[in-house]
Parts: structure tokens; sequence; C-alpha cells
């Protein structure tokens, strides 16, 4: 599934710019003189699950709420296939929002919160019926039809809070964070289940989430946010494998930064000087930027190879001592400490080494990693 | 506070509409009053329908406006008047007090009861306050009463030979009305004690802190709204009552609540009541802005 | 936790319940005495209830206090819910000062103040339009309904603002027009807090006497105003019937009501937990 989503991303100029579906355009919000959102730009596909990824207080609530209509631009563009909104009022949008809190009336039955939406467009009564059951065969939610609120779990309220918003066929649904009100152990199970359901449904969907996991998991593209700014638009494998700034290389997943000067610059290579190493940095691509200026180089912890013995090449490795372990189970974190003081994060499986062969505790090590995988950022 | 942008943003009118309507109510039926009563504290008392004289009148081409400050220079001099409210105030101070004695210590063994049985308990507290404020108060008298049932009591158990003058002395109103609003007083006063973190007693008794010690330097600061809350319901109303002191008072019990009564029905002079009223006012303006300054406080922090 | 001292709860709890009881127990246990001296007991007699009966002043004027606190209760909580959600909902708009000022003034306000002031106001109306002609039941319902409106509104904002906003946004999410949300949506679900205003303003109406005493005229006589003029003279027997008709109707309703809602409480708790069990099953 995650492959489909991959390949399918790779698309000629001129398919992308007729699924354009949402345009966000250069909008800002400001709450006094705090800017929550500032000059953000986004397009979104038709029928793709976008997530917007950053911290709390990074704006991306607060431009779900003005997608929703719940707050408004102090100025910019929405719109949605073709469509400006900011001269429709939130109850004539077609938009719906599943809640955070689901937000399930606790005074009607599921069926009529269902049904709700539909009754305010005054859709004919066999009609809502049908819709209704529909949709509720579509979360698997039909013979709890008659329960109230308080009488599911979380786990079905929140499947009665999507049908509800499903149940419209609204132009873009808005998901704002889906998972957060799940227990961990049933999450992943719930968001393989989610991203299915929004597919058969060929909907537009626009996800707010604070874990990365989340994200990646489950949108075809992402953007990552912080301090009212987009860092960062992608396919989750392109963002995490090329961030394009050190902020997105550590928001996503963890990594390795290493300071150091570019001191030979060719077009398929490159030589960084690297003050907490002893040897240079090989990297087998081009950047751009001229001699001499300062880069970060990231090296994601699953890049990193521990041994005992001297690697066999010239460039990109270290030897160091190893501080702390933290055994995760299928996996182990090494904090290897090198002859400079810095810290390099090595994550090895534990199908890769034996456990009587795992290095321990102040033991002297060697890490490298191979020139490819390292990604140079310039900010 | 949202849906009230939008509100605003997509349905001016309506919004406008719907403050209006309350608004007009209560601005008509309360507020315009007032004016009237300032202005009629300025008249003067006559025979006839209206009892007071018209402030305004137009003779030859020229309005007169005659506004009679006897009233007020009255009640600045009186030694009486004075002594009244002064003694309504002094009346209302006690009572207060008393309430709060009387009310915590119920109001905090109530809040920190069983959680099961704490919607009980506080269901046996309002209970009174809904059974008619008249009927309470009359069931006092068969009790204070010379002959009464409280007298009676004390002399079998050979506590006292003669019996206490309660019934229509200063006594019988303290009694009365911190009977009557006491109930006014735990309200508040368990809302907040209620909603009280115990893990702050907890922490505070892991540092050392003995019990008494942890109630005067956590319970007690952290109920002060409460306490505050309490005070104003009772003491305001208290200021200007009239029923207790008339029923359970004797005559040389001064309140200003009785004295406007007789002023208004006894003696008919309605301008003498106005100005009465006025000065009433007056005396409650402070404590008022009080309570109406933390009753929005209270609403902003339930949001 | 930490409990407080078991004797010292129950010794203040003990004291203070005899304190708020005693009176009222003494009350009704002398509604039954045979002697016309209420504190000297004579024998068991209910002669004091079969003359209520009889009493045709007092019939009269319960009667009208009945009347005037149904239309009381009804009025009080149609402006005063309207009152409690714009200052729940509303924010601060222009005159929020002088609007919260009106609503919250009444419910300390002492009695002959807004007794005096209103009794004013519909003498200078009468003056001036005619309207209204004389005291009456309409101006004591008026007068009741503005002291009724406070409380409704304090209520009625309380629980408002307990309400989750995002019930109501999700409500206009789904298409509801503001005014929808209003009927189908918060109404409903402060509709507990609706009753209790209501129940509020009937008990203040049907009790009230200083307010009354001002606002009525010749042939509209309250049963509080001739309970008061009655034991203003003395104890009497009857009134102690009377008042312990009302204790008991009373005591029925609160426990009452406070059982059901108990109940009610108890099912929407079970419910849940048997959701929560079914789902981890």
């Amino acid at each position: 599934m995650m492959n489909e989503r991959l390949n399918s991303q790779v698309m000629n100029p001129a398919q992308t710019r007729q699924s354009d579906f949402v345009q966000i355009i250069d909008v800002v919000k400001n709450f006094g003189d705090h800017a929550a959102l500032n000059h953000v730009s986004l397009t979104v596909k038709k029928n793709e699950l976008f997530a917007l990824l950053g911290s709390s207080g990074c704006g991306k609530s607060t431009l779900l709420r003005i997608l929703a209509g719940f707050e408004s631009m102090t100025s910019g563009k929405i719109l949605i296939d073709g469509e400006d909104l900011s001269r429709i009022p939130p109850y004539k949008r077609p938009v719906n929002m599943m809640f955070q809190s689901y937000a399930l009336f606790p005074h009607m039955s599921v069926e009529a919160n269902v049904a709700f939406g539909l009754k305010q467009e005054g859709v004919p009564k066999n009609e809502i019926q049908e819709r209704v059951d529909d949709v509720l065969d579509l979360v698997q939610m039909r013979k709890f039809a008659r329960r109230k609120p308080h009488q599911l779990s979380g786990g079905q309220q929140q499947r009665v809070a999507l049908a509800r918003s499903l149940v419209k066929r609204p132009k873009l649904l808005l998901l704002d964070e889906p998972m957060s009100a799940l227990d961990k152990k049933i999450r992943q199970k719930t968001q393989l289940e989610l991203v299915n359901i929004l597919e058969k449904v060929d909907v537009t969907c626009i996800m707010v989430t604070h874990d990365q996991e989340e994200a990646m998991t489950m949108a075809s593209r992402l953007a990552v946010m912080s301090e009212g700014e987009v860092i960062q638009v992608g396919a989750p494998s392109q963002v995490y494998e090329f961030p394009n700034c050190r902020f997105s290389a550590e928001f996503i997943g963890s990594t390795n930064l290493l300071d150091g000067v570019v001191v030979e610059d060719e077009p398929d290579h490159v030589f960084v000087e690297c003050r907490d190493l002893p040897q240079r940095l090989y990297i087998s691509h081009g950047i751009t930027g001229p001699l001499g200026l300062e880069v970060t180089v990231s090296i994601r912890p699953e890049r990193v190879r521990i041994s005992r013995e001297k690697p066999d090449q010239a460039c990109n490795y270290a030897r160091g001592v190893i501080k702390d372990m933290a055994y995760m189970g299928s996996y182990t974190l090494y904090h290897v400490a090198l002859e400079s003081g810095k810290v390099i994060v090595a994550n090895l499986s534990s199908m890769m080494m034996g456990l009587n062969d795992a290095p321990g505790y102040d033991e002297e090590v060697f890490v490298s990693w191979s020139e490819s995988c390292q990604v140079v950022l310039t900010s | 506070m949202k849906l009230n942008r939008l509100l605003g943003r997509w349905l001016p009118s309506g919004r406008t509409g719907v403050i209006a309507f309350p608004f007009f109510f209560l601005f008509l039926f309360f507020f315009v009053p007032f004016i009237l009563v300032i202005g009629i504290s300025f008249s003067e008392q006559r025979m006839g329908v209206p009892p007071y004289t018209n402030l305004t009148q137009i003779q030859d081409g020229v309005l007169n406006i005659a506004l009679n400050l006897s009233h007020y220079q009255f009640l600045m001099t009186d030694d009486l008047y004075l002594a009244t409210y002064l003694s309504s105030l002094k009346m209302a101070l006690i009572s207060t007090l008393c309430c709060l004695l009387i009310g915590y210590p119920i109001a905090y063994y109530i809040a920190r009861a069983e959680a099961s049985l704490r919607s009980t308990l506080m269901m046996l507290v309002m209970l009174p306050f809904w059974t008619s404020f008249l009927i309470r108060v009359y069931a006092w008298v068969a009790i204070l009463k010379n002959d009464g049932l409280l007298n009676h009591f004390l002399i079998w158990l050979g506590l006292i030979h003669d019996p206490l003058r309660l019934y229509h002395t200063n006594w019988g109103v303290y009694i009365g009305m911190v009977y009557s609003y006491l109930p006014f007083m735990i309200m508040p006063l368990y809302a907040h004690l209620v909603k009280m973190d115990l893990a702050l007693l907890e922490a505070a008794y892991d540092l050392g802190a003995k019990p008494w010690k942890a109630f005067f330097r956590i319970t007690l600061p952290l109920s002060k709204n409460g306490i505050i809350a309490g005070s104003l319901l009772v003491f305001i109303p208290a200021v200007g009552e009239y029923v207790i002191p008339e029923l359970l008072g004797g005559a040389d019990t001064l309140m200003i609540g009785r004295v406007m009564w007789n002023e208004f029905f006894d003696n008919i002079d309605w301008p003498m009541a106005a100005a009465v009223t006025c000065a009433m006012v007056l005396l409650l303006l402070v404590p008022m802005a009080l309570f109406q300054h933390y009753q929005t406080k209270e609403m902003e922090e339930l949001s | 936790m930490i409990k407080p001292n078991k004797t010292l709860s129950s010794t203040v709890l003990g004291v203070g319940y005899l304190f708020l009881y005693l009176p009222i127990v003494l009350l009704v246990i002398y509604s039954f005495n045979e002697s016309k001296l209420v504190t000297v007991w004579s024998g068991f007699s209910v002669k004091w209830y079969a003359a209520l009966l009889d009493d045709e002043e007092l019939v009269t004027a319960a009667w009208l206090s009945i009347r005037i606190a149904l239309l009381t209760g009804t009025a009080a909580v149609v402006i005063g819910t309207v009152a409690g959600f714009v200052l729940a909902r509303f924010g601060r708009f222009r005159l929020f000062t002088l609007f919260s000022a009106m609503i919250n003034a009444p419910l300390v306000m002492p009695e002959v103040i807004i007794g005096i002031s209103m009794l004013l106001l519909f003498v200078q109306m009468q003056q001036f339009l005619g309207w209204p002609a004389g005291r009456g039941l309409l101006t004591i319902w008026i007068g009741h309904t503005t002291l009724c409106v406070s409380y409704v509104a304090i209520i009625v904002q309380s629980r408002v603002k307990e309400l989750d906003l995002a019930l109501e946004e999700a409500a206009m999410d789904l298409g509801a027009t503001p005014r929808k949300i209003f009927f189908s949506i918060t109404l409903p679900l402060i509709s507990q807090a609706l009753v209790a205003g209501w129940l509020l303003s009937f008990t203040l109406s049907l009790d009230d006497l200083v307010l009354t005493a001002f606002l009525s005229g010749p042939g509209s006589t309250t049963l509080p105003m001739v309970v008061f003029s009655r034991v203003r003279l003395g104890l009497n027997p009857e009134m102690n019937a009377l008042a312990t008709l009302f204790i008991t109707s009373v005591t029925i309703g609160v426990v009452g009501v406070n059982l059901y809602l108990r109940r009610q409480e108890r099912k929407w708790a079970q419910e849940a937990r048997l959701a929560f069990v079914e789902a981890a099953a």
C-alpha cells in the first residue's frame, strides 16, 4: 500500500496542475501581534491524504480551523475545487471535520448523529436512511445504530465521528489529531483501518497531527510546520531520507548531525572537513554551494554500523567508546562517544548482532557509514 | 468566544436581537425604576394619587424643576437615622460572621465526605432553602418566646431559672438571620472547597505540615473566593432585611429595611422612603460592585 | 487519600443538621397539637388541618399564589435562558457590564429596594400610559419575573459554559445555522438546568413576601401576605399546619428529583462502563 502511494507521487507537471484540488494561498493569521500563520501556501491533490505535522503552537490546528471556517484569515485565499472559501459561512462549506474529541451529540443516537448533517441539507427521509446505513456499514457500526455515544468505547466513537463527517460526501475532509484520544496499542491498527476506509470513499483529506509516526504511516504527502511556517513538503519517505534543513531532519525520526566546512566541491562528490572527526567526510553526490560553505551533515542512526575492527574505508568512520546503551527489544541504540567528545547514535537491530556478540559499556568500537546515506544541510 | 465572532460575521442582526430581548426587559423593569426612585426622593409628600408632588412644572412658559432636599438633609442630620444605618450594618456584619463560623466547618466536612455521600448531604442542606423563608423564621417564634420551647427546655434542665429574653430582641434577629442565611453561605463555600485538589494537602503532609497548619496555610487561602462570595451573598441582603427584624426583633431593633417599610406603608411618605432607599443603595454600592466583580471572575474561570 | 477526623466530622455535621432541622421538626410536631397554645402539648389532633380547608381567605390567596408562581416560572425561564446564553457565549459585547450587572444585582439586592422602585415605575406608567391599571396579578407577576430571571440566567450561564464548544462547532460544520444549533443541540443539552430554573423560580415566587407587598393591590393578596399578617400577631397553630403541608410537599419534591437524577447518573455510568468492557473483549 505504501509503495503504491510512493509510486503515484511521481507524476508529470501537467497532471500535477490538474489535480490541485485544495489551494491554500499565502495565508496569514494574526492573533494580536502574534503571527500564528506566516504566509503559508500549500496545495493538496484530489483524493490524497495530506498531513500537517508539527509540535503544538506551530499553526497546524489554526490552519485546519480556518479551512473548517471556525477562524477567519487575516489575509490570503483558500480555494477548493476552484471555489473561494472566504465567502462561505462554515455551515455552508463543502468541508467536514472529524473533531479530536469526536464531539458526538450526547443526546442523540448513533443514527441520529450521522443523519444530522443530511437533515440540515434537506435530503428526503428515505435517502437519509439509505445513506446513513451505507456509511455505518462502511465503518462497521451498523449494529450500534440505536446506541447513544456514552454507550460506546473510544474506538467506536471515533468510527461514528468518521461516519458522520463522511456521509455528506464533502469535497474536503479534515481530521483533527484523529488518534490522540485512543490507546497506544490500538492506534496502529486504527491508523491503517482509517486509511483503508478513506481510500474506499475517494475523499480528499487533510489531517493534523503532532505524532510523526502517525503522519508517516497514514499520509501520502506531508508538510512539516514550525512557528507558523511550512518547513518542508513531500512524501514521507522523501522528507525522511532527504530533509531540507536541521529542523526537518531532527523533527522526523532522530539523526546524527555533524557540523563541517566544504573543502572540495565537484559535480559528483564533495569533501567535508568535520571538526568532530579526524577523517574527512566523503559524500557521493554534488551539492549547490561554494567552497568554504558551512554545512551540517545528517546521518540517520540506522545507517551507522558498529565494528570492533577498523572498517575498510578511507573516510566516513571514527573511533569511539560506548557510553550508553538503550535496549528496545527489536533494536538497541548505542551512544558512542568519539575522541572529540561528540556522541554518535547508532541503531542496530537485534537481528544483526547476536546477544553474545553485542558490544558492552566502555568498549572501544568503530562507527562507520556509507558515502551515499549522508544528507548535506545548509540551514 | 469563537462562536460569538462567527455570529458577528454571519448574522449581525440576529445577534443584536437576541441580546436586546432580555436586555430591554431588565432595563425597563430593573434599571429604569432606580432612576425613578432617585427622582422621587427629591419630591414632596402630599395627599392623593400618587402621594408625591411632580418634580417639574410649567408655569407661564417657564419650566420649573423643584428638587426638595429636605429628606436628605434630615437623613444626614437625624441621630435616629444614622443610628439605624449603623445598626443595620453592624447586625448584618455580625450575622455574616456567625454564618461564616458555623457554615465553613459544615461546608468543609461535606466537601471532604465520601463522594457518594456528598450529594445527599448537600441536598439536606439545600432542603431548608427550598422551604419557605417565612415558615423558617416563624418556626423560631415558638422556640424563642419567653414561654417558648427553648426556655422550657433550659429551665427543665436546671441551667437557668428565669426565662431568657430572646424573642422580640436583637438576639432573636441574630438567630433568625443566621438560620435563614446559612444555606446561602454553605453553597458557595462548598462549591469552592469541593473543587480543591486534595493532592495539595497530601503534598503538604508529605513535607511535614501538621493538619491544622495545612488547613490554615493551604485550604483556607484557597477557599478565599468561596468565603468572599458567601459573605457577600449574606451581608448585602441582610442589611436591608425586613421580615426577620419584624417578626423576631423588638421595638428597639433598628434596621433600615424596617424603617423604610414604615415610612412607605405606615406614614405613606413615599419621598422619604425613596430617600432612605437611595441612601441604602449608596451604602451597598461597594459590596455590590465587589459581588459583581467576583461573579464575573467566577464565570470567566469556568470557560 | 487522607481522611478528616471522623469524630470531629460527625460532630460538626450532626450539630449543624440539628440546628437546621430542629425548628422545622418542632413546627411539624406542634401542628398536630390539640391545644391552641402552640408550646403546650395537650394531645394529638388534626383539627388545624381541617381548619385550613375552611379558611376561605387562605385558600383564595393560595390559589392566587400558585397561579402567579406558574406564570413566573415560565416567563423567567424564557427570558432567563436567553440572558444566560448571551452571558455565556456572546463574549464582551458593548454594554456587557451593564447587562451583567442587571443580572447579578437582583440576586443580592434587598427586596425593599426592588419593591419600591418597581412600584414607582408602575405608578408613573399608569399616570402616563394608563397601563398597568392598578396593581394586581400582572404587576406582581412582572416583579417576580424580574427577580427570578437573574437566578435562571446564572444557572443557565454556568450550564452552557460547561458545554463542550466542539459540539456546537460540529453542528455548524455539519450545516446547521446558529438558530438551528441553539434549538437542536444547546437546548436539549441544558434541559436539566431549565427545569431547575423553573422549579427555583416557582418556589421563589410562591414564597415571596416583601416584593409582593409593594406590588399588590386590593383583591390581590397572596399566600405569604396572609401568613405574614397572621404570624405578626403571634403564634398560630393553623399556620403550623400550613407550614407542615408545605414542608412535606417540598421534601417529597426535592428528594424525589434527587433520587431520579442519581438513578439517571448511575445508569449512564453503568452503560459507559459496559461499552468499555465490551470493546476490550
